[in-house]
């Protein structure tokens, strides 16, 4: 089947805060780019974010310096955070902060008129040893919303192609096996393109919805992932999913750690603070791991809240409703809708919930996507970059520390950008994809298409949702991990031939739930192996049956390869340019 | 068990729209009426609407619930019903349909891209971000937060009968945003875009945007503050 090729010079898929980042970077500089994104791209799920972006712009302590913050992330990460990249994104991150002022980002303001800066779990000041920092930049608890409207603000201003809307199917890789574009589906039309490109980048963001309780969008469901693996391309410490201490109870909806930086706390049910036996210094403001599990102990130990002790509670109402409503708004809202109590008069029911894929698609700083030569040696894909949630550069190596996730996305969006422009100003040239070449990349759709019977998405979602759910939680163990590999084996088949009943062209939104059913399942098995194969615990990857940290075997990526799923390793990158690198210690709080 | 009926639509099938019934066992639970949407979708896959975050702040999914314009992922089955015993939903009224509850926003879309939705400012940025007071900052609450979900511009009478030259309750909004903001330098110019008898003078004030904004915004006093610099300028 021959179908119609639109081309650009740079393919951005995804409308989040990171693709949005890199085609503004590339519209600024005249080239002909286009962002593909599934959703109108100020519905994308950055819009989520309500805490904060992290950066040293040392507004709240005029001396705070960006290396205080490369510390954290380094000790945060659990020292599988590659510190070139960290290095690169703390020192940078407080131009590309001010740069989204300067496009208009709202951001809440001091005294002086300078942007707020709020506290954040992991962060301190003079490398650990001055106590707890306020660095995370925000605008009221609605940081995300104000920063993704404001850069589709200025992509229009800069005249970005946008094909809002579309569904990216799979990549298209020429002879050569340089990536040369997408395949994608306008929604609206069901018409179905090659859309071709000297550089395809992937920010198309997280993969929450693997599991069943997530803060997670439904749209979260790793296309950019289930992509790159069925064309046969790695991906890098995909087991480390941060779990978030603060989703609202029952719904999984987050509420922002801001909740804990402006002087809330937890308490069990016998109302103690629990955090002060955990991590007696940083109590409520520890890594996000360490919160989460020490939630999970006090749940399993029976001090949790509610009829069925399932839950502890989140207490607020000591801020006053002043404080509330000029720093939490949204989350106030968030609660009355969710949980039907208002923080200042109860405590919000809440409970560690997915958050947050540390891992993703390997690239270098430029955001060039990486693969492994046969003696281990870095190789970039030509053709690909990725960027944001979907990539793993790797900044948040083993747990993301909060607020850094958008900082993430405005840096190496940027820096992606500024590659991809030097790159096309000496000139790109690939080899034109052929017909089979294309075919090859319509196969999975063509396939769908033709299905003649099978089971539902709905019911097939729900199955991997809670095997992710049961098998692979904030707690591991080999055998409970071995037995999900084997049922989410079961499930590969039946995935694969999974049946559209509707077939029509207009807006046709099972064909794309479908589509990304297949790719939380190349994400969920990806999770699932790698896990199991990394016998150690670091950062949010905790095992029941290997307790501790394993530097001697364990100090490194994973790198799962999806051609024979087996996993891999990768060095860490201990060489930042401008300071020494920070050795591994035993991480507390 | 309760009654829901949907607006169905496709293009490609119906001569045209029909309402079609379904009773759905909600367990006596308060469900979100999204919720209600996503095990109907499960049942009937070729049920289709936008949907996104779930939790009231992508804007995906307006569409008009026994009448009202809300979100279908924040308004409870209370809340729609009210006294009625049967939830009915239709697509946002106004914009054309594309299928079932999905509208062609296009229009929606046109009026905020006129409004020049951006920061404007022509000096030179300084080094570190651009100084605006918290007084400064707090014009903007009430502005910035819409999520454009077009629940208020297609509740707006004036918004159906000119779709293409009124800008409407939620672009209105918008221009106010930049208009108040202490960064902004172009007020000038965005005035004298929007002095002609449509873009912001088919505003009558009956404030069924203000009614159905589900973030609480309030366009109808952006209008009038939009209104009275419109006036100051001109004399
Ligand atoms: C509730 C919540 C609160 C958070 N708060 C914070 C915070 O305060 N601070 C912080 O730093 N981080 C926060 N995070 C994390 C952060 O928001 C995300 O990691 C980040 O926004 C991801 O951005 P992104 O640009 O990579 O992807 P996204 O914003 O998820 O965008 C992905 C884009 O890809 C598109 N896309 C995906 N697949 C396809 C396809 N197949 N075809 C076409 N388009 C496609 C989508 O349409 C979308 O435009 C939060 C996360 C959550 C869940
Ligand atoms: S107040 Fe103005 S904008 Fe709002 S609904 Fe009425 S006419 Fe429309
Ligand atoms: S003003 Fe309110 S109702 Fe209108 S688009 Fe914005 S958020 Fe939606
Ligand atoms: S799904 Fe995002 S607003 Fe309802």
């Amino acid at each position: 089947m021959t179908i119609r090729t639109i081309e650009f010079d740079g393919v951005i898929v995804g409308g989040g805060g990171a693709g949005m980042r890199a085609a503004l970077q590339l519209a600024q500089s005249g080239y002909k780019t286009a962002v593909i994104s599934k959703v109108f791209p100020t519905r994308s799920h950055t819009v989520s974010a309500q805490g904060g972006i992290t950066c040293a712009i040392a507004s709240a302590d005029p001396n705070d310096d960006w290396r205080w913050h490369m510390y954290d992330t380094v000790k945060g990460s659990d020292y599988i955070g590659d510190q070139d990249a960290i290095e690169y994104m703390c020192s940078v991150g407080p131009q590309a902060v001010f740069e989204l002022e300067h496009m208009g980002l709202p951001f809440s303001r001091t005294d002086e008129g300078r942007i707020y800066q709020r506290p954040f779990g992991g962060q301190s000041k003079n490398f650990g040893e001055g106590g707890q920092a306020a660095r995370t930049c925000a605008a009221a608890d609605r940081t995300g919303h104000a920063l993704l409207h404001t850069l589709y603000q200025s992509n229009m201003k800069n005249n970005t192609v946008f094909m809002n809307e579309w569904y990216a199917v799979d990549l298209v890789k020429n002879v050569d096996d340089v990536v040369v574009g997408v395949i994608a589906i306008c929604m609206e039309t069901g018409e179905t393109v090659f859309v071709k490109s000297k550089a395809t980048v992937f920010a198309t963001g997280g993969a929450g919805r693997i599991y069943s309780s997530t803060t997670n969008a439904h749209i979260n469901t790793g296309d950019g992932i289930g992509m790159a693996l069925r064309a046969g391309f790695p991906v890098q410490d995909i087991e480390m999913w941060q779990f978030h201490p603060t989703g609202i109870h029952g719904a999984g909806v987050l509420v922002t750690e801001g909740c804990r930086g402006e002087g809330g706390y937890l308490v069990n049910k016998d109302g103690e603070r629990f955090m002060e036996r955990y991590a007696p210094n940083a109590k409520d403001l520890a890594g996000r791991d360490v919160v989460a599990r020490s939630m999970v102990m006090e749940i399993l130990e029976g001090r949790g809240c509610g009829p069925n002790g399932d839950h502890v509670h989140l207490k607020l109402d000591h801020l006053g409703e002043e404080t509330l409503m000029a720093r939490l708004p949204g989350v106030c809202e968030l609660s009355e809708t969710f949980a039907h109590v208002h923080p200042k008069d109860a405590p919000i029911p809440v409970v560690p919930t997915c958050h947050y894929m540390m891992g993703g698609i390997p690239t270098n700083v430029d955001g060039q996507a990486l693969m492994v030569d046969e003696n281990g040696n870095d190789k970039v894909i030509e053709g690909l970059f990725a960027c944001g949630e979907a990539a793993c550069v790797s900044v948040h190596g083993a747990n993301r520390l909060g607020g850094n996730s958008l900082l993430d996305l405005v840096v190496f969006g940027r820096a992606a950008g500024l590659y991809i422009e030097k790159a096309l100003r000496e000139g790109i040239e690939h080899t034109e994809a052929n017909q089979d070449d294309i075919d090859r990349a319509m196969a999975r759709l063509n396939k769908l298409n033709n299905s003649q019977s099978g089971e539902t998405t709905a019911q097939l979602r729900t199955e991997l949702q809670t095997i992710m759910q049961n098998h692979f939680g904030v707690f591991r163990r080999g055998d409970y991990m071995q037995e999900g590999i084997k049922k989410l084996a079961d499930l590969r088949t039946r995935i694969e031939n999974v049946y559209l009943d509707d077939k029509s062209d207009a807006f046709n939104t099972s064909r794309i739930e479908a589509l990304e059913l297949q790719n939380l399942l190349e994400v969920a098995e990806a999770t699932a192996i790698a896990a199991e194969e990394r016998k150690e615990s670091r950062g949010a990857h905790a095992r029941d049956d290997f307790q501790d940290r394993d530097d001697e075997n364990w100090l490194c990526h994973s790198m799962y390869n999806p051609v024979n799923k087996t996993v891999g390793k990768r060095a860490v990158n201990f060489e930042p340019k401008t300071v020494d690198a920070f050795e591994p210690k035993a991480r507390t709080y | 068990m309760l009654t829901v009926s949907i607006y169905r639509y496709n293009p490609e099938i119906d001569k045209e729209p029909y309402m079609k019934d379904y009773e759905v066992d909600t367990q006596g639970k308060d469900l979100m009426v999204l919720d209600v949407l996503e095990m109907l979708k499960a049942r009937d896959s070729g049920l289709v609407y936008r949907r996104s975050c779930r939790e009231g702040v992508c804007g995906s999914d307006g569409m008009n619930m026994n009448g009202k314009n809300g979100l279908a992922c924040i308004t409870p089955l209370s809340e729609a019903l009210g006294k009625s015993k049967k939830l009915i939903i239709r697509p946002l009224p106004g914009l054309p349909v594309i299928r079932d509850l999905i509208v062609d926003m296009g229009m929606f879309y046109k009026q905020y891209e006129k409004i020049k939705p951006f920061l404007i400012n022509d000096t030179p940025a300084p080094a570190i971000e651009r100084l605006q007071s918290p007084e400064e900052r707090a014009h903007l609450d009430g502005l910035y937060e819409c999520i454009l979900c077009a629940c208020c511009s297609t509740a707006c009478p004036s918004f159906w009968w000119n779709p293409d030259r009124f800008i409407g309750p939620s672009g209105l909004l918008q221009a106010y945003r930049f208009l108040i903001d202490s960064r902004d330098t172009a007020t000038e110019e965005r005035l004298s875009d929007l002095d002609d008898p449509f873009s912001v003078f088919r505003c009558h004030g009956i404030q069924n945007c203000v009614q159905v904004c589900p973030k609480g915004l309030n366009p109808t006093k952006a209008i009038g503050h939009i209104r009275n610099m419109l006036i100051s300028q001109s004399v």
